[in-house]
C-alpha cells in the first residue's frame, strides 16, 4: 500500500496547486476510499477519488486530467500498437466504425494506436524524445472523416437524421481528448508526472487568467452561476436592510391600544433604493479577454440592476450600454461590435486613460450623481501619456462610490507604462484577475 | 455500525430495482458514503434527480426517510427541536402545590420536546435516510446547525445534554448550487456531481420510466435531447423532463419523430421563448 500512499499524496499534491482546497482529512479519506473499493476498477477507483477530493462543480476537468497522469490506464505503448503497425487507412476505416457506433473503448484504444504510431518525435536516448499531441492530429485529422462517418451511419433516415452530424462531431472532439490524454501520459512516464501536470493540465476555469484567457466558452459557464448567486446575496442583504431604525410616530400610535406602553416598535420603512451603476471598460487589446468577461457580467447583472450604464474606452470614450443590454449572445462579437460600431478610437487605436476620462468629463459628467457607483475596468497601462489624475478626480467626486479593477497581478502594478500609482492616490483599486476574485469583489463592493 | 451494502455493484442493482438507474459515479459515490459513513452533498443541474437518489437509497434498504426541506428562514426550532410551550404552560398550572425545582426538572423532560427532522433522524434506533434538501436555500447560519449534527452524528439540547446517534443515518444533502455552501460543511461530505446522464443510460431510464414506449422512439427522444443539451439554451432539458415528453409523445400515439410532430410538443421540453426559436432553426423544425 506504501507506493499507492505515495502516488496518492504526490496526486493531491498536483491537486492543490491547481487550487484544489485539500485538507489532510480529505487525503485521508481519498486513502479509505481506495482501500474499500480498490484498484481494480479504475473508473470506480476515479470516482471514489473524486467523491473525496472535489468539491466544486468546476474542478472535474482538472480532476480528471490529473488523474489521467497519475493514475494512468497503462505503462508504455498501448498493447495492441506493440503487435500491430497500424497505417493510416487502417486508422481511419477502424476509426470511422467506432465513430459511427460510438464505441467508447476502441475510441480510447485508437487513441493509444495512433499516438504510437504517429505521435512520436525526436530519437530514443536523445532527450527531445516525445509523443505529440499537435503532431498526431495533424497526421491523423479526423475532423476530415466526418462525411464518410455519415455515410457509414446512413442507417437510420428520419427526423433524427439532422442531428447526426453535430453527434459525430461530439465524438470526434471526444477523440482528441483521448489523444491529448494519452499523449500526456506517454510524455509523463519520460518527463515525470509532477513537471508535467504543472504545464500540461489548465487551472479550473473560474481561477483563468483573464488576460491570457481566450476560452470564453469556459469562462461564461461561470458567469451564470455567478450571476445568480450575486443576485441571491443581494436579495438577502435587502431585505436585511429592511429592519433598523425605529419610526417613533408610528411607535408612540400603536402604544395607545396597550395603554400608552410601547409594546411593539414600529420599524421606519425602507426605501427600496436604487443603485445605478456606471461601468467604464477598457477595450483595448491587452486586456480583450477581461472586457469581454466583463460584458458577459454586465449582461447578466442587468436584471439586477434597472440602471446600469456602461461606457467603453481606447483613447476615446462613448457609450455602449445599447449594444451591451441589447442580448447578445457570443461577448468576443459583442467586444468587436463595440470596437466598430462606437466611438471609441480616435487617434491610434492605443489606451490612454488621460484623454478618455477628459472625454467623459466632456461630454458625460452629469451621469454621475450621489447614488452612483462607479466601476472602471482596466490595467490602467496609459503607453506613457498624461494619466490626468486630477480629472479622474473631478469625474468621481460626486459619486457614493468608486472602485477600479484591475486584471492585472498586483506586482505588476506601476511598472512599465502602468498608472497605478498615480491613480491609486484617488481611487481604490482592486486586483481582480479571475472568476473567483471577481466574484468576491463585485458581492462586496456592490451597494444594495 | 451496520453498513446497507456490501459491493458497488450491489448498490446498483438494487437501486435500479426501485426504478433508479444509477451511473457509475453514483453507485460509487453512495457506496463510498456508506462504507465511510459520512454524509454525500449531491449538486447537480434540476430535475437530474437528486432528491430521488435519497429516497431510492431509503426504499431499497428499508429504512424510513427523514426529510429536512430547507428554505429561506428555515431556522432551529424548524430543522432541529422545540420546546413545547403551550403543554409546558399547562404542567406548570396543574402542578400548583409543587416546588419550583420539581416543575423545572420536569418541563425540561422529552416528554415535553417536539423533535424536528434533524433529532428525528439522530434519535431513531431504527435504519435511517436523512434527506436534506436545497441545502443552499436556507441561510448561512443553519449550515452552523449542520455541522454538529453532519459531523458527529449528535444534537446538544442545553437542558438535556447531548443526544449522539445509535444508528448514524444515512445523511444525503441536495444543492442546486444558488448560494455557495461553506468550505466547512464541504469538508464534512462527499462530493457527488449529478450531470445529464450519457445518452445510453438516459435511453434506459427513460425505457424504465415510461413503459410502452417504442425502442427507437425512445432513442430519437434521448438523441434529440441530447442534441438540445449541446446547445447554449436558457434552460437545458432534464431528465424529469426527458421523461414527460416520452409519456406526452406516447399519449399522442407517435411511432416516429417528425417535423410537425416535435414542434406541437415541444413546449414539454423548452420553456423559454428565445429557446423555442434558437431550437426550432437548429432542428429545421419550420421546414416543411
Amino acid at each position: 500500500m506504501s507506493g499507492v500512499a505515495q502516488r496518492l499524496t504526490e496526486f493531491v499534491q498536483t491537486l492543490r496547486t491547481k487550487g484544489f482546497q485539500i485538507g489532510p482529512g480529505e487525503t485521508v479519506d481519498a486513502a479509505e476510499a481506495l482501500q474499500v473499493l480498490g484498484l481494480d476498477d479504475r473508473e470506480r477507483a476515479r470516482e471514489g477519488l473524486a467523491a473525496c477530493l472535489i468539491r466544486k462543480e468546476g474542478q472535474r476537468a482538472v480532476f480528471d486530467s490529473t488523474f489521467e497522469l497519475f493514475f494512468p490506464l497503462g505503462v508504455g505503448a498501448p498493447e495492441q500498437a506493440r503487435h500491430e503497425d497500424i497505417t493510416l487507412d487502417e486508422l481511419n476505416d477502424r476509426l470511422i466504425t467506432a465513430f459511427a457506433t460510438d464505441d467508447e473503448p476502441q475510441l480510447r484504444q485508437l487513441a493509444g494506436q495512433a499516438v504510437d504510431a504517429f505521435g512520436e518525435y525526436g530519437q530514443n536516448g536523445s532527450g527531445l524524445k516525445g509523443w505529440s499531441i499537435h503532431q498526431t492530429l495533424d497526421r491523423v485529422q479526423p475532423q476530415t472523416l466526418i462525411v464518410r462517418v455519415l455515410a457509414a451511419m446512413q442507417a437510420d433516415p428520419g427526423f433524427t437524421e439532422r442531428l447526426a452530424r453535430d453527434e459525430v462531431r461530439r465524438r470526434v472532439q471526444r477523440f482528441r481528448e483521448l489523444v491529448h490524454d494519452e499523449a500526456l501520459r506517454r510524455v509523463a512516464e519520460l518527463r515525470g508526472r509532477k513537471t508535467l501536470a504543472d504545464v500540461a493540465v489548465p487551472p479550473a476555469p473560474d481561477q483563468l487568467d483573464f488576460l491570457r484567457a481566450g476560452q470564453v466558452a469556459e469562462l461564461r459557464k461561470v458567469v451564470q452561476p455567478l450571476a445568480r448567486m450575486l443576485a441571491t446575496r443581494l436579495a438577502a442583504r435587502r431585505r436585511r436592510a429592511a429592519r433598523g431604525q425605529i419610526d417613533l410616530r408610528r411607535t408612540l400610535r400603536g402604544s395607545l391600544s396597550t395603554g400608552g406602553v410601547p409594546m411593539k416598535p414600529v420599524y421606519r420603512r425602507h426605501k427600496p433604493g436604487r443603485p445605478e451603476i456606471v461601468l467604464l471598460c477598457d477595450m483595448s487589446g491587452s486586456v480583450a479577454g477581461f472586457a469581454n468577461f466583463t460584458m458577459l457580467l454586465v449582461q447578466a447583472l442587468r436584471d439586477q440592476f434597472s440602471k446600469i450604464r456602461v461606457f467603453a474606452f481606447v483613447d476615446g470614450m462613448d457609450e455602449v450600454t445599447h449594444l451591451v443590454t441589447a442580448g447578445v449572445a457570443d461577448p468576443a462579437a459583442l467586444g468587436a461590435r463595440i470596437l466598430s460600431e462606437a466611438n471609441v478610437i480616435r487617434w491610434y487605436g492605443h489606451s490612454e486613460y488621460g484623454r478618455a476620462f477628459d472625454e467623459f468629463a466632456e461630454r458625460y459628467a452629469d451621469v454621475i450623481g450621489p447614488k452612483t457607483s462607479v466601476l472602471i475596468l482596466g490595467d490602467a497601462r496609459n503607453n506613457n501619456a498624461d494619466p490626468k489624475v486630477a480629472t479622474l478626480r473631478r469625474i468621481i467626486a460626486p459619486a457614493r462610490r468608486a472602485f477600479w479593477l484591475n486584471p492585472e497581478h498586483r506586482k505588476q502594478w506601476g511598472t512599465g507604462d502602468s498608472a497605478t500609482d498615480e491613480y491609486t492616490e484617488v481611487i481604490e483599486m482592486h486586483e481582480c484577475r479571475n472568476a473567483r476574485q471577481l466574484g468576491t469583489l463585485v458581492s462586496r463592493l456592490i451597494p444594495v | 455500525m451496520t453498513t446497507f451494502f456490501t459491493s458497488v455493484d450491489e448498490v446498483s442493482s438494487r437501486l435500479a430495482e426501485a426504478g433508479y438507474l444509477a451511473s457509475n459515479a453514483v453507485a460509487t459515490t453512495v457506496f463510498l458514503a456508506d462504507r465511510l459513513g459520512k454524509p454525500l452533498l449531491v449538486e447537480g443541474p434540476a430535475g437530474v434527480g437528486k432528491t430521488e437518489l435519497a429516497k431510492a437509497v431509503a426504499q431499497v434498504t428499508g429504512s424510513r426517510l427523514v426529510r429536512l426541506q430547507c428554505y429561506e428562514g428555515v431556522d432551529e426550532s424548524r430543522a432541529l427541536y422545540e420546546w413545547n410551550h403551550a403543554k409546558q404552560l399547562l404542567r406548570i398550572t396543574a402542578g400548583r402545590d409543587e416546588t419550583w425545582e420539581d416543575a423545572r426538572t420536569d418541563i425540561f423532560s422529552e416528554e415535553f420536546l417536539l423533535p424536528r427532522p434533524l433529532l428525528t433522524a439522530i434519535r431513531g434506533s431504527e435504519p435511517t435516510v436523512l434527506l436534506i434538501d436545497e441545502t443552499d436555500k436556507a441561510d448561512v447560519e443553519v449550515e452552523g446547525l449542520l455541522l454538529e449534527v453532519l459531523g458527529d452524528f449528535q444534537v446538544t439540547v442545553p437542558e438535556l445534554g447531548t443526544i449522539t446517534a445509535e444508528q448514524r443515518p444515512f445523511a444525503v444533502l441536495t444543492s442546486n448550487a444558488t448560494r455557495e455552501l461553506s468550505e466547512a460543511l464541504r469538508r464534512r461530505c462527499l462530493f457527488l456531481h449529478i450531470d445529464f446522464p450519457d445518452e445510453d443510460l438516459e435511453k434506459r431510464i427513460v425505457l424504465t420510466r415510461v413503459p410502452g414506449i417504442d425502442r427507437d422512439l425512445a432513442t430519437s427522444v434521448v438523441r434529440v435531447v441530447n442534441a438540445l443539451r449541446a446547445m447554449d439554451l436558457r434552460k437545458a432539458p432534464s431528465v424529469a423532463e426527458t421523461i414527460d415528453w416520452a409519456r406526452t409523445l406516447l399519449e399522442l400515439g407517435a411511432e416516429s419523430l417528425d417535423e410537425h410532430l416535435v414542434r406541437e410538443s415541444l413546449g414539454v421540453i423548452v420553456k423559454h421563448q428565445e429557446d423555442m426559436i434558437k431550437v426550432g432553426q437548429k432542428l429545421e423544425l419550420d421546414k416543411l
